[in-house]
């Protein structure tokens, strides 16, 4: 299994570098630039601000230059904070996403799996209507509406939790952005444990077993959960690649001090290397996810061989 | 119990009542403040937002400052002299102004400073900042040598700055932040890294505690401030706050003091929830549209004219912008001492002669409902850029002038702008620096960065050359005044719509509070109830 | 072989429908999906108000069945519109639908006066009648206007943004949705059928771009075509293929070894011929599943982008810039957020049950 890994690993490297040289290309080619704001530059300041940034050389230059660094772990200084490094931003910030997004993962896949199950189990029921409609209203109202809805109930008409901010991490202030994050994936997770847990039962052994007298329970948990957690186990891998580095709508509105919004700022501000270290984290992130999926799936379903 | 015991611990108790409220009312007093976005650098020479102009103001101490109200006072300097023909300034650095390592601030010190400010490789956004003194421009092109600028030491205690030309807003111009003094020791032994927490000295009121991305910057009374005893408060946290309906929340929660913003399209519903902590005034900024004016058919001024009469900076301001806007007539904000700001001939027009006198230039022109004339309005994306500029386009289409909007980010909007790109009007704005008017005016001369919409008039050049040439400073305004005429209302080189207010959300604990047109409220004239 | 194929899919799909037509649920949801599409269709002609017009004296006015302007409204409108034209009110009173105005001032009355009643959007067809050189009587008819949803921060009318706005989401949906799978299910097949080198390389590229942020990839899509919503979507559209061309490319891998595809290409059937009339028809089951649930991400998607103010050009709007101002808006104005917000969700959960009515019809598993 670790050669396995290590060579899956291995091979991921050239779609690093393509996903890296893609970015790269793809920044420097949209108009506009990091200097370019509602007050223009003085020609000669931003020359001088240009050279600074070795932004006046030919592109070609500039990749390679980016490449090296690169190389030797230096994502350089960001260009809209200068007197900070991106690894340091990111230093900074991954902690907070991974945390946020880390518990709502695990809480939507407890809880949504939970419903789904319970759905499945009841299918038709009141409780499996009860969670379609609220599995498909999770996923339906945007995050940008139910924020700013949670800040007015919890923290301003019921005072129960603070309105935003992060207080290195407390409890309380967790709360919100967690529960905003979650509900989306709660949402799918739901659904789709739902579907498969529905099949699950349907199938052949399953039922045999249940014919045979096996109480209700220990069939789910032993036979039907096994094949009926892939489905998830596929969704949450890039979901988590997703979550755990960060939302823009969450971390803006609960004003904490995640790295999503680097997704959105950087790139309209043209901070290039803030952009590309975003760039080199989520790719990053997708790979080991993705691979853990992998693993995860010839652990629960023994057919699956390493290819 | 026995008596005297009884009483004794009674005794005890209120003495140990009054020690603590004692201790309460000297407990330490926090300031939480929404500052917009973060500071880009901590580095006054490398700051340019309004976010760090009020972290600056608190770190360090520059020549002069503003005070609560943004008038100019001594800070650094303790006085100075300036002589007969304008040109230099001798400024008196006070005896005990100390950095926050206690180290005396000394004449060195500024002279290290400008210079750094004005050496290319500091790559200082605001080196003209320092333009009008000896040599500044010709260091930053790399022409000349940073120790050629015209600031010398005379002795410790002594600075003397020799300028190009009098210029009366020069003092003005010391208060921004880029002027502002950095530790040359500091700054040498850590180079970029010297405006991290723990590293940074600075001479100001407060030094850096604690700065965490996107999160909080943490300011700290500095002790060592000449006039500490003054200053009020200990801790002063500033949050960043994009989303301005997000902060608006954390305010009304209590977990800000202050908050620099809030949406506009709640004013109605805020002012009637919070009242008098909503602060609303005029500030100097102008927003404010342009013609490419070098490009027919919008070279012609009359046709320029024709539709800014049409545009009702009323509807604007009060409706679209809720009354955080003033509808304008000029270029030049009100606001600047000794300055009558020259007003469109139709300022005081009503509305109805102003149509007919629009209709009556379209139609000399030949345009109108049957002969339709496009124009294409780029504007940066935003509620409130979309909404004036779909005002507007409603309020031009009777007239046979149909406008299609066209709407980017910032960055690509003001790429396209700089880079003379093409367009028929363009959304722009400009804040002041400093308190004068050559600060709007010099956007029109020609070929400058900001002229976005290549004005080039050899009349209003000559103008604002005279003006900078003149000492007195009536007959300097007075030229001014002149200038504005020429270029703003009669030729329309931009086309001003609303002035800027700024908008505060200032809690009533916070005392000492002055709203004024610069919007400048540094921590140490404030406390707290 | 041919019609074998077909007229077995022809029952297939028959039997798709009467399974569909017997879940209450999606068939409730196609019939509101249907509705949806027509009120967004032909409801901005019938609407009362049109979608760009601004509505001056109206700006930010609740939802309302009933007519505006409020008695309540007509005074301060008077007071207002005479101080702009500059007269002097000395009394006014209702009379039916119609308001008589006393106005004195101090110059001479300019009749063009009426105008400023006229223009304002509470009046029309004002008359002046001058008792003196400096005292007149106007007359006007007060006008009626239906805001059923309220009006936004320019006083334009939001039933009929609303409606409006639908046509664009859900136009953007179904266009990006189908660019989405016009390629994915193409380069799925593709892959799928080739097998080895072709489909390694060809899921390589999958792979890269899946590990690309989507958020930097559509912003710098929405940098470059920003000008153009529709060709923006079209390459939305082109980024979101990469799921459906996974899903394809397994179906077609499990396809190919099939006894008829092996039939038809022992018998010398071109590849070409053997991916499109055999394959590809076999895949539109679970196509057409995936598609109902893309359509609404689209829109999601969609509504997300406005948010960050990269939604269509004004006066066009669609309902994730309607809820992205109303939700900048709260808590006041709350109208401005839940009618485009009623409408997508509900949208949204039509689709989500539709497309699972859809599944559960087209799976051969169920039977």
């Amino acid at each position: 299994m670790l050669r396995y890994s290590l060579r899956r690993l291995a091979t991921a490297l050239p779609t690093l570098l393509a996903v890296i040289t893609l970015s790269f290309f793809m920044m420097r080619i949209a108009p506009g630039g990091p200097f370019d704001q509602e007050r223009a530059l003085d020609p000669v300041i931003r020359a001088n601000m240009e050279a600074a940034y070795h932004l006046d050389l030919p592109l070609w230059h500039q990749y390679l230059i980016y490449l090296g660094n690169l190389l030797r772990g230096d994502l350089g200084p960001s260009f809209t904070m200068p007197e900070f490094t991106v690894a340091e931003l990111f230093a900074a910030g991954l902690p907070v996403s991974v945390q946020l997004g880390g518990w709502a993962l695990v809480l939507a896949l407890l809880i949504g799996g939970g419903l789904g199950i319970a759905a499945a189990l009841r299918q038709n029921g009141w409780i499996d209507v009860a969670v379609v409609a609220v599995a498909t209203a999770g996923s339906t109202i945007p995050t940008f509406v139910v924020a700013p809805v949670f800040q007015l109930v919890f923290g301003l008409s019921l005072m129960w939790l603070p309105v935003g901010g992060w207080q290195d991490g407390a409890a309380r202030n967790m709360v919100g952005p967690v529960v905003c994050l979650m509900l989306p994936q709660l949402a799918v997770v739901a659904r789709l444990m739902r579907g498969s847990m529905i099949e699950a039962l349907r199938a052949h052994h399953i039922r045999t077993a249940r014919a045979m007298g096996l109480s209700g329970w220990s069939v789910v948990g032993r036979h039907a959960l096994r094949s009926a957690m892939l489905p998830v186990v596929s969704y949450a891998g890039p979901a988590a690649a997703a979550l755990l580095t960060g939302s823009v709508v969450v971390e803006t509105i609960f004003s904490v001090p995640g790295v999503g919004r680097y997704f959105v700022d950087a790139a309209l501000n043209r901070d290039y290397t803030v952009v590309m270290g975003a760039v080199v984290v989520v790719a990053v992130f997708t790979i080991v996810f993705n691979l853990i999926v992998d693993l995860l799936y010839a652990i629960i379903d023994p057919r699956v061989r390493y290819a | 119990m026995t008596k005297p015991l009884k009483s004794l611990l009674l005794g005890s108790a209120a003495l140990a009542l009054t020690l603590s409220l004692g201790t309460a009312a000297m407990a330490q007093m926090t300031l939480n403040r929404g500052n917009l976005d973060d500071p880009e650098s901590l580095d006054p020479h490398r700051t340019s937002t309004l976010a760090e102009a009020n972290l600056m103001r608190d770190l360090f101490s520059g020549l002069v400052a503003l005070d609560a109200g943004a008038k100019v006072i001594p800070d650094a300097a303790e006085r100075w002299a300036v002589s007969e023909d304008g040109l230099t300034y001798t400024f008196t650095l006070r005896a005990d102004g100390k950095w926050s390592d206690g180290t005396p601030v000394t004449a060195d010190d500024f002279v290290y400073s400008w210079r750094r400010v004005v050496t290319p490789d500091t790559a200082a956004e605001y080196a003209f900042m320092l333009a009008p003194v000896v040599n500044a421009e010709a260091i930053t092109a790399g022409k000349m040598a940073p120790d050629t600028l015209g600031i010398v030491a005379l002795d410790a205690h002594t600075v003397q700055v020799t300028l190009n030309a009098p210029t009366p807003y020069f003092l003005q111009m010391l208060t921004h932040q880029s002027t502002y003094p950095v530790q040359r020791a500091n700054v040498e032994a850590l180079g970029n890294a010297f405006t991290k927490p723990g590293n940074l000295v600075s001479n100001g009121a407060y030094v850096l505690a604690d700065f965490v991305p996107n999160d909080h910057i943490t300011l700290a009374k500095n002790a060592r401030f000449y006039a500490a005893d003054t200053v009020a408060i200990d801790t002063v946290n500033y949050y960043p706050t994009a989303d301005a309906a997000a902060a608006v929340k954390r305010f009304e929660a209590g977990e800000l003091d202050i908050n620099r913003d809030f949406p506009t399209e709640q004013t109605e519903d805020l002012s009637a929830k919070l009242g008098d902590q909503l602060r609303v005034g005029a500030t100097l900024g102008t927003y404010y549209y342009g013609f490419k004016t070098d490009k027919a058919p919008w070279s012609n001024p009359k046709l320029r004219q024709a539709i800014s009469m049409l545009i009702d900076r009323d509807f604007l301001a009060e409706k679209v912008w809720q009354d955080t806007m003033l509808p304008a007539y000029s270029f030049v904000p009100p606001g600047i001492a000794g300055y009558d700001a020259a007003a469109l001939d139709y300022a005081e027009m009503s509305p109805l002669d102003r149509e007919d006198a629009a209709v009556a230039i379209l139609t000399e022109l030949g345009y109108g409902p049957q002969n339709p004339l496009p124009m294409e309005l780029r504007f940066n994306t935003s509620d409130n850029n979309t909404n004036t500029a779909v005002a507007v386009q409603e309020m031009l289409a009777p007239f046979g002038v149909q406008v299609s909007l066209v709407n980017a980010d910032t960055k690509s909007h003001y790429a396209h702008l700089e880079a003379k790109g093409d367009f028929d009007i363009a959304r722009a704005a400009w804040f002041a620096d400093y308190s004068d008017p050559e600060n709007f005016l010099s956007l029109c001369k020609s070929g400058t960065g900001n002229n976005y919409t290549q004005y080039s008039s050899p009349e209003y050049d000559g103008l604002l050359e005279q003006a900078a040439a003149e000492t007195d400073p009536a007959v300097r305004m007075t030229l001014l005044g002149q200038a504005e005429a020429v270029g703003v209302a009669r030729d329309l080189c931009v086309v001003p719509l609303m002035f800027y207010s700024y908008h505060n959300l200032v809690s009533d604990r916070v005392l000492g509070w002055q709203d004024n047109v610069m919007d400048v409220h540094p921590s140490r004239f404030l406390s707290l109830q | 072989m041919h019609d074998h194929i077909s007229a077995h899919s022809q029952s297939l799909w028959s039997k798709a429908w009467t399974r569909l037509k017997r879940n209450r649920a999606a068939m409730a949801s196609l019939t509101y999906l249907v509705l949806m599409v027509l009120a967004c269709s032909f409801g901005p002609m019938l609407a009362p108000n049109s979608y760009s017009e601004l509505f001056q004296s109206y700006t930010r006015v609740p939802a309302s069945l009933s007519a505006y302007p409020r008695a309540e409204q007509i005074g301060p409108a008077i007071e207002a519109t005479a101080a702009r034209a500059r007269l002097d009110l000395t009394g006014w009173q209702l009379q039916g639908d119609t308001v008589v105005i006393e106005v004195s001032a101090r110059r001479a009355i300019d009749p063009r006066a009426v105008q400023y009643f006229d223009r304002s959007d509470l009046f029309a067809d004002t008359r002046l009648q001058a008792t003196d050189d400096t005292h007149a009587t106007l007359t006007a008819q007060i006008e009626r206007h239906w805001f059923f949803f309220g009006t936004d921060a320019t006083g334009r009318d939001l039933f009929a943004r609303t409606l409006i706005a639908g046509r664009v989401s859900l136009a953007i949906g179904v266009l990006a949705g189908l660019v989405a799978a016009v390629i994915g299910v193409f380069y799925g097949a593709i892959a799928g059928f080739a097998g080895g080198r072709t489909d390694q390389i060809m899921m390589r590229v999958v792979d890269v771009l899946y590990s690309l942020p989507f958020i930097f990839f559509v912003i710098m899509l929405v940098v470059f075509f920003g000008r153009n919503f529709l060709l923006m979507f079209v390459a939305v559209g082109a980024v979101l293929w990469l799921d459906m061309a996974r899903i394809v490319r397994g179906q077609t891998l499990s396809l190919r070894r099939q006894e008829f595809v092996e039939a038809a290409e022992a018998l010398g059937v071109s590849p070409f011929a053997i991916l499109t009339r055999h394959i590809i028809p076999n895949l539109l089951g679970p196509v057409i599943v995936f598609l109902t649930l893309l359509v609404p991400n689209v829109i999601i998607l969609e509504s997300f982008l406005s948010y960050l103010g990269f939604g269509v050009q004004e006066p066009m709007s669609s309902w994730g810039i309607l809820i992205a101002q109303g939700a900048r808006a709260m808590p006041s104005a709350n109208w401005m957020l839940a009618f485009p917000a009623l409408f997508l969700i509900s949208t949204l959960f039509a689709l989500n049950f539709l497309g699972d009515g859809l599944r559960d019809a087209l799976d051969p598993k169920d039977h």
